[in-house]
């Protein structure tokens, strides 16, 4: 127990710390995430083939291609891709993105290929009635989407952004291979330095279950909230 | 784009194919087995079995697998290793080697997200297929082994599909305990020649064509063994 203690003489702070990094990655990612997937959805359900077909690699690669070759992608051509566009700029100089700014892009990524699915399904569940009556009402397009279609759909979405949300709160271990210091990179760090793997790895193996329990918790109230009237 | 570097790093990419390809199989006969035992374990009416099965999937599948992985190489190796009576064991034997360690953990993984198929699958199929095989006069066990089972797997066969493609994408964590598979491979690659791009698109082309032959794959056994 006094390995977990907090200050010089255990990890409890600096674990602390780390979870509160795997929780801020893991609500960034998901945040770009759903940016992704609020570009690639409609994209998806356009009636134009072209633009369903760009929609459909972006799916498909990232669904079917290994995260960590996706993370990897991210942590070695990341600067190059920025410095490239630097250049055409003329900014010359090298330049270094942060550990965060990788990782929670590279699982956004992930986590918006998931979450296009999640949103094209739950669009496409709706009743077509919904859409033709919001049209006859003469409400705007935007007034059409936020008003009616949007309540709908994020009724049906919740329980499978759930477990997006879980995914995505998992993949996040993954970043620690390019040393951002979150739940994973820590207990790596303090195995290293006492000798007893088996009791930080398994304490890590905690952090996650308690994580993935409390926002289970969370993510039932919402359901509850959003499926009120049926 | 260095198309040189592509076309000469796609064998050494496709070598490495069979490491994965070697993993996710043993890891999947395994982790079926694991996964057929818990959801009988998990149907049991015994509260405690019950219970410990359904222990047994939440740990599995509330945590992420580079932390089992972690645990059983790292954690349980360093254990062992330490303690002169395990070492002389047989367990000492399996676990030093990475391979081993990873396919454990792979196979236990594997097996928590199969036994929540299969169990779902079991309680879906209709209490008169079961009825019609009691009033036939055939056992319990036969009515099990014959009936619950086929059509279990036949229920199950969709969602199982995409448990082997989240685990051959699983398979690429076996780079971060020392093998080298094709994601280890391909981060040598990219590594030594900071070319990452390039690299990318051959190993996760090489990916790309694993989901797709098994996707059509699963997708020609649903139709093989489906009901009409």
């Amino acid at each position: 127990m006094e390995l977990l203690a907090f200050g010089d003489t255990g990890w409890g702070d600096e674990l602390f710390r780390a979870t509160l990094m795997t929780i801020a990655v893991s609500i960034t990612a998901m945040i770009i995430g759903f940016s992704f997937a609020a570009i690639f959805t409609p994209l998806k359900l356009s009636k134009y083939k072209s633009l369903n077909l760009v929609a459909n690699i972006y799916t498909t690669v990232i669904r079917g291609v290994p995260e960590l070759l996706v993370i990897y992608l991210f942590f070695f051509g990341g600067s190059g891709a920025i410095m490239f566009v630097a250049s055409m700029f003329g900014y010359n100089e090298y330049i270094e993105i942060n550990a965060f700014v990788t990782g929670s892009f590279a699982i956004g990524i992930i986590s918006g290929a998931y979450s296009t699915e999640v949103f094209r399904g739950a669009i496409q569940s709706i009743d077509r009635g919904q859409f033709e009556a919001a049209k006859v009402l003469g409400f705007s397009r935007f007034k059409q989407f936020y008003k009616i279609i949007l309540p709908q759909m994020l009724r049906l979405a919740i329980p499978n952004l759930s477990n997006v949300w879980q995914i995505t709160l998992k993949d996040t271990s993954l970043i620690s291979v390019t040393g951002l210091v979150e739940i994973m990179r820590q207990s790596y760090i303090a195995a290293g330095s006492t000798r007893d793997p088996l009791f930080f790895y398994s304490f890590a193996a905690v952090l996650y279950l308690l994580l993935t329990f409390l926002s289970m918790k969370l993510i039932n109230k919402l359901e509850v909230k959003y499926s009120r009237g049926y | 784009m260095d198309f040189e570097l592509m076309i000469n790093s796609f064998p050494k990419l496709l070598n490495a194919v069979v490491v994965t390809l070697k993993l996710l199989s043993v890891s999947l006969i395994v982790g079926l087995f694991i996964g057929l035992l818990f959801a009988i374990l998990r149907l049991n009416k015994n509260i405690f079995i019950n219970k410990f099965a359904y222990g047994y999937s939440y740990l599995f599948r509330g945590t992420p697998l580079l932390v089992q992985i972690f645990i059983i190489y790292y954690g349980l190796g360093n254990f062992i290793g330490n303690n002169e009576y395990l070492k002389s064991s047989f367990i000492w034997v399996i676990l030093k080697e990475p391979y081993w360690c990873a396919i454990i953990a792979f196979a236990l993984n594997t097996g928590a997200y199969t036994s929540e198929i299969l169990r779902s699958a079991f309680q879906t199929i209709k209490p008169g297929i079961i009825e019609a095989g009691e009033s036939l006069g055939i056992s319990n066990k036969i009515i099990f082994y014959k009936i619950q089972i086929p059509i279990a797997i036949r229920q199950s066969l969709p969602a199982y599909g995409n448990e082997i493609i989240l685990m051959m994408k699983g398979t690429s964590l076996a780079s971060t305990v020392t093998l080298m598979d094709l994601t280890g491979v391909a981060k040598y690659i990219i590594s030594t020649t900071f070319k990452p791009i390039e690299v990318f698109i051959v190993a996760g082309g090489i990916y790309l064509f694993m989901t797709f032959v098994i996707h059509n794959v699963v997708k020609f056994l649903e139709k093989k063994y489906s009901f009409n």
